[in-house]
């Protein structure tokens, strides 16, 4: 591997920005005082926690004292939750979606194991949520949404605004989780009536450990840490200062750079996507291309495998991210594209390129020359083609095919 | 990201022998599309019956390209009987280890040589591992190839039997029948083994209705329904009454062609563990 990477898997960690550093480092060595103490030298942290639940608030378009600062997405997750359902124990029903990241989706499933009814709201080929079938499924049961705002695997955004209204509508608390959403989309939480949505710091250059929850006021959450006053009591443990005052210049930084994340980060995007389709043969985009965040294109080059193409590219140092069995730790591929229904063919073969506004022309022109020769060299190895039908290869199944009927109609 | 010996490395990055023979004297293919990776493996042998000529064809990930990759190299040069002795442990110890999860591509190489093996000797390619009934309908695994690995690499839990042959990976509903495999294995290798009272329903104080009611509720909760969900499927307790448990599919469980023969047997074979010997798993149609 050269020295230079070109890292396209920014939906799964991203570079901390060099002001964000900059910003926090005074507060890892000179000032590491404790910002509850009643001293002066831990004292003036407080001011700079606040100017970062500032910072929060305005990226978010909330009240600074709806946010509280937690370790990151997961634990926002996990706080919203469980802390909703905690305070309210006559209803007995969560509405979750099938793709949404293990955060939610082990949390609710974890609940429905503990006794709670939950309804995982199914996606189309491309991803979509139906809202009819969100309508429909809430009852005088629901205690709470819970859905993503975006996805991580395919992009696709999902509605919220209409989801917040029909939420809103019948009275039931949404959860969001906005960990891929927050910096790469507008989000107007003055707007859009949603009671909870989680965010965390390393998806926004901002360091790993820190996220935000935003707690719509007269929103009842019951705290997931508890054994401090921290964080208005939401949130217990002595503040992680340093993170802390980085989350909030990157959610400053980020404010900045929201048009160019939907300017040149979206343009750079559609050029690797272009490039990457015109030149690989059999390789089509997973996911609603119209509606999806910015900086993310899933592509399945169908009759290779995930996981070779993966190491293919780290060894020309560039990084990415597959929905293959073999990349999951499990035999099973990716649950989102599953959910979507993509067979076979194309799932294990499926690549997710996730751009950041550091990436240049240079590194997605880099991307499209060293694609098709690695996919090519993958199919030389292959014994299936194109032409073969795959159906016929593939055993017994005992789950259901889900690709079946879609095949049928071509 | 993987930790994969050099020799791994090496054997993915520059494959041995990749391509077609036009007229193989053996030829065997195993896996597939479906489940993530196949291997098609061709030889030749001369007059002596040595293997002359080999090549591979294979769709997968970087360890199951050089394990075939390995195993080509293996072969070459040898008679046919002196390959048939290759196991899936000589072509992982060829490579210098593969990762546990991994296994599998070791036992897809012995696998395919096997198939390559038979449609050399009787010129066909249905091979001896597709003998027998079908445990793990999810990757099309049979209880003889099953017994195998596990007996060939002394494996002692489920988890294990999912990493070398897959068995198990999907949906889970097999779990039992491979734990049942274990144990047969276990009875036979280990010295007089004792005798399991506390594990045997029969052998319990009997139930109350409640606590029937209760135990069934947490074996599907514990251990039907996260298979059923890791699918999108999942399943109700609709009623106990005496000894009948009904119960009704749900998201994808209710869709499946095979749901009604498959699934039902499976949660029965489960609570009839947990709960009792005489319990009968019905579905109730909506």
């Amino acid at each position: 591997m050269s020295g230079k990477v070109i890292y396209l898997d920014n939906n799964a960690t991203t570079r901390v920005a060099e002001e964000v550093i900059a910003e926090m480092l005074p507060y890892l060595t000179t000032y590491y005082g404790n910002a509850s103490s009643m001293h002066n030298f831990g004292g003036v942290l407080r001011h700079k926690i606040d100017q970062a639940r500032q910072s929060a608030a305005q990226l978010l378009h909330c009240e600074p004292d709806e946010i509280i600062f937690t370790s990151g997405g997961t634990e926002s997750d996990n706080t919203a939750i469980r802390g909703a359902l905690a305070l309210d124990q006559t209803k007995r029903h969560i509405i979750t979606s099938r793709v949404e990241h293990p955060a939610v989706r082990s949390t609710c499933r974890e609940l429905q194991r503990e006794g709670y009814r939950l309804t995982e709201l199914g996606v189309d080929r491309l991803g979509r949520l139906n809202l009819d079938e969100l309508d429909r499924s809430i009852s005088d049961d629901t205690a709470l949404v819970s859905i993503m705002y975006a996805n991580n695997e395919s992009g696709v955004v999902f509605p919220m605004e209409q989801i917040a209204q029909i939420c809103q509508s019948y009275g039931v608390h949404l959860h969001t989780d906005a960990v891929q959403a927050a910096g790469k989309l507008p989000i107007n939480l003055a707007e859009t009536p949603i009671d909870m949505l989680s965010l965390s710091g390393h998806k926004l250059h901002a360091p790993k450990g820190v996220g935000a929850l935003f707690i719509r006021r007269g929103t009842a959450v019951a705290p997931f840490m508890v054994g401090g006053h921290q964080e208005f009591g939401k949130r217990a443990g002595t503040e992680n200062v340093p993170s802390i005052i980085g989350l909030g210049k990157a959610c400053e930084l980020t404010r900045e750079h929201l048009q160019e994340e939907n300017g040149l980060v979206r343009a750079l995007r559609d050029k690797l996507e272009e490039g990457l389709l015109r030149d690989c043969l059999d390789a089509h985009v997973n996911g609603d291309r119209e509606i999806r965040l910015p900086n993310t294109t899933n592509i399945s080059f169908d009759y290779v495998e995930g996981e070779a193409i993966l190491l293919l590219l780290d060894r020309l140092g560039i990084c990415a991210s597959s929905g293959s069995a073999c990349t999951s730790g499990s035999l099973e591929p990716s649950h989102v594209l599953r959910a979507m229904g993509v067979p076979f063919t194309s799932v294990h073969g499926s690549i997710r390129f996730s751009l950041s506004r550091y990436n240049t022309a240079e590194e997605i022109d880099t991307v499209i020359r060293e694609m098709p020769g690695i996919i090519r060299r993958l199919r030389d190895i292959s014994m299936f083609k194109p032409e073969q039908d795959a159906t016929t290869t593939a055993p017994a199944e005992r789950k259901p095919q889900l690709w079946a009927s879609d095949k049928m109609g071509g | 990201m993987w930790e994969y010996s050099d020799s791994v490395k090496d054997h993915f990055f520059n494959p041995r022998n990749v391509g077609v023979i036009e007229e193989p004297d053996g030829i065997g293919e195993v896996g597939s599309l479906a489940c993530g990776d196949a291997l098609k493996l061709m030889f030749k042998v001369d007059n002596q019956e040595k293997i002359t000529e080999v090549k591979f064809q294979t769709f997968g990930c970087g360890s199951a390209i050089a394990a075939a990759s390995a195993l080509t190299e293996m072969i070459k040069g040898k008679t046919v009987a002196e390959a048939e002795k290759i196991t899936n442990k000589d072509i992982a110890d060829y490579l210098g280890g593969l990762p546990e999860q991994k296994m599998h591509c070791s036992v897809m190489g012995r696998e395919a040589l096997e198939a390559a093996i038979d449609h050399y000797r009787i010129g066909s390619t249905s091979s001896r591992i597709q003998e027998g009934k079908v445990i793990c309908s999810c990757f099309g695994v049979t209880e003889e190839e099953i017994r195998r690995v596990i007996g060939e690499n002394n494996l002692k839990t489920v988890e294990q039997v999912t990493n070398y042959c897959k068995a198990g990976g999907g949906c889970g509903g097999c779990h039992p029948d491979i734990e049942e495999l274990l144990e047969e294995r276990t009875v036979e290798t280990t010295e007089p083994s004792l005798p399991k009272a506390s594990l045997s329903p029969a052998l319990r104080k009997p139930l109350t209705n409640i606590q029937k009611i209760q135990l069934v509720q947490k074996t599907l909760n514990e251990q039907v329904r996260p298979a059923l969900q890791a699918d999108g499927g999942d399943l109700e307790l609709i009623d106990v009454d005496g000894n009948r448990v009904i119960i009704a599919f749900r998201g994808m469980c209710a869709q499946c062609q095979v749901s009604d023969f498959t699934m039902a047997e499976v949660v029965q074979a489960k609570l009839r563990i947990f709960v009792s010997e005489d319990i009968i798993v019905e579905e109730q149609k909506t």
